[in-house]
């Protein structure tokens, strides 16, 4: 612990990533205790009252109380973001070390040409095809974060791989082949712990991807209605035209949390980026 | 090889639109019920349409999906008819073909968003140089750099959420929306309207600037770093060259490489969260149209504008990748490979 703190102080960077990330699942779990979350959804508080003693954050024009709105709908997102960062993750993890590891220069050359050929087509514009095409399925969080991992795999997968196809040719890695080692061993024992700090670094930009893409779609209206992500409160925000009746606080309150969110997660990239890859470490 | 580099980004072109066609088509196949169907029927039975036109936009969709026809023929039609540009009719707003709502609302986006594309490169890149140069005074960095790393990092949309909120509506310094006073006609002859036009898009490039010149700055700092590390970089020091010219000559030239490379892979980001802006600003361009697109489930005037941004994307792209090799001899027209 003493030298994970000794540590966080050479890297400022995943210190304040991570710490901005605990206070937002803590806000986000213990908010739960002090506020009804039932209060999140319309017409459960009287509506469009600016911040005061009895609603602190004040309500929107819908009537949800704005505090509860933020308690649960930093869930929400955060959720969201986790379910397509981990699939994305995982897919990346699976194609990243076929192509790099196990396969010939054949399925090298296929799988990373159509990873080239994907990551060119704007991945929002995937989004918005599948999204508007199953829109008559309910979109609640769990089906956002699965139709926002379809464009969460494709980054990880690339990086993994020129990560792989470095890293296969290491003395290390040759010394495990000819102890007898299988692929399967070599992967497991050898490979995956040494790009531990890059993976996770992986996730947490995939994540940070499935977050922004979930954003952007909540903004144009598609998503679930009902859920208060934040995604949704921005689009409530702008249907509503909050600013043009004044109604400050149900604007800066989302946008705080997006940026918080959004920082730490970048925050955390940054400063698993200098551990993964040392020579990226600031000079003194 | 220089033909051979052409031909490979030409056939990674066409197989950029090609697999995009594809997931259009493939797509609404996917739910196994036709949502196209169900909206044609819902807007002809509530919209009271007249028969005749009803007709007409089923002979249209018919000929472009033709569904009675076998499926690889249905895509055949469809793969030919997306090369030809003809994505039918609006089934909202029906006489107006898709092409044509796009050519209008397009004119209004395009203009700028390619002038905050340009402003946002440049800028973040002699902003991210001077950061980056060693001879920069150091609190430059401590002032500047934790702005740019949230910026850089939140979507586009909700800067011109602020934006409309302080600089449209509390200190009117702008208009609220709109690409130009609704009391005008768009006319791009008259310099009057052309004003005006540059009046209403200077928050909408804002919002694009904001976000996307503290990106490049940041990238650019990175490699400054490193370019100065360079034997180049020390020797053009030690044989006394001047400042200037050590910034503009060995650092900058060098490091500004990857940031083209940059830009061509960012474009279709910057692209499509502009539409997501416009949105926000009531900006009536293709963006918004998008947007209303997706409302009203006007599925032909969405896909038709998602095939056009994808192509004029892998376009773009194209052009800077054919353009990339004359600014950095290294590269020679050679394929990238591992």
């Amino acid at each position: 612990m003493k030298g994970f703190f000794s540590y966080i102080k050479r890297n400022p960077a995943l210190g304040a990533g991570l710490g901005i990330l605990i206070f937002l699942i803590l806000f986000t779990s213990l908010g739960r205790l002090i506020v009804d979350p039932e209060h999140a959804y319309p017409l459960s508080v009287k509506a469009n009252q600016p911040p005061s003693a009895e609603f602190p954050f004040g309500t929107d024009r819908q009537g949800r109380d704005l505090l509860a709105v933020m308690v649960v709908g930093t869930g929400m997102t955060l959720q969201i973001g986790a379910i397509a960062g981990a699939i994305g993750l995982g897919v990346g993890i699976v194609l990243g070390f076929v192509a790099g590891y196990y396969g010939g220069t054949f399925l090298d050359t296929i799988i990373t040409s159509f990873i080239d050929v994907y990551m060119s087509i704007p991945s929002f514009l995937i989004l918005i095809l599948i999204a508007s095409t199953f829109r008559n399925i309910t979109l609640g969080v769990t089906e956002m974060g699965l139709i926002v991992a379809i464009v969460s795999w494709a980054g990880p997968a690339r990086a993994i791989r020129a990560q792989v196809l470095s890293m296969r040719e290491r003395p290390f890695v040759m010394m495990a082949k000819l102890s007898g080692m299988g692929n399967i061993e070599i992967v497991m024992k050898e490979l995956v712990p040494n790009l531990l700090p890059f993976l996770v670094m992986s996730l947490s930009q995939a994540v940070y991807g499935g977050i922004m893409a979930s954003l952007g779609l909540e903004a144009l209206g598609i998503g679930s209605r009902r859920a208060p992500t934040m995604g949704m409160t921005l689009y409530y925000v702008n249907y509503y035209s909050a600013f043009m009746v004044g109604m400050w606080w149900w604007i800066i309150e989302p946008v705080a949390v997006i940026v918080l969110t959004l920082t730490s997660l970048v925050l955390t990239s940054f400063g698993l980026d200098e551990i993964a890859n040392p020579r990226a470490r600031r000079k003194a | 090889m220089r033909a051979n580099y052409v031909i490979r980004r030409v056939f990674f072109l066409i197989m950029v639109i090609w697999t995009a066609a594809t997931i259009n088509f493939i797509l609404p196949r996917l739910t196994g019920r036709d949502p196209i169907k169900e909206q044609l029927t819902q807007q002809i039975a509530s919209a009271g349409r007249k028969a005749e036109d009803a007709e007409q936009m089923w002979r249209k969709y018919n000929e472009l999906f033709g569904l009675d026809k076998p499926l690889w023929q249905q895509y055949v039609t469809y793969i030919s008819h997306v090369a030809r540009l003809d994505f039918g009719y609006s089934i909202n707003s029906y006489p107006r073909t898709v092409m044509d709502i796009i050519i209008s609302r397009g004119r209004l986006t395009l203009p700028f968003v390619s002038v905050a594309i340009i402003i946002a490169f440049v800028g973040g890149i002699l902003l991210g140089a001077l950061l980056g140069w060693n001879k920069s005074p150091k609190w430059l960095s401590t002032i500047v750099v934790p702005p740019l790393m949230v910026l850089s990092s939140v979507p586009q949309f909700l800067v011109a959420l602020v934006l409309i909120y302080f600089v449209a509506f509390r200190w009117k310094l702008f208009p609220l929306g709109d690409p130009y006073p609704k009391t005008m006609v768009e006319d791009w002859s008259s310099l009057k309207f052309i004003g005006q036009y540059a009046y209403h898009a200077v928050l909408p490039i804002l919002s694009i600037v904001l976000v996307e010149l503290s990106g490049w700055a940041l990238g650019m700092r990175a490699m400054m770093v490193t370019v100065e590390g360079e034997d180049y970089a020390v020797f053009a020091e030690a044989k006394g060259l001047k400042n200037g010219r050590i910034f503009y000559r060995y650092l900058m030239r060098n490091a500004l490489l990857p940031s083209l490379t940059g830009l061509a892979l960012r474009l279709g980001f910057i692209i499509t969260g502009a539409s997501v802006t416009e949105t926000f600003f009531n900006y009536a361009g293709i963006g918004s149209t998008l947007g209303a697109a997706i409302s009203n489930f006007d599925y032909f005037l969405l896909y038709g504008i998602v095939i056009i941004m994808v192509m004029s994307i892998a376009f773009a792209t194209f052009i800077m990748d054919m353009i990339y090799p004359l600014l950095d001899p290294r590269i020679a027209y050679r394929g990238q490979r591992g």
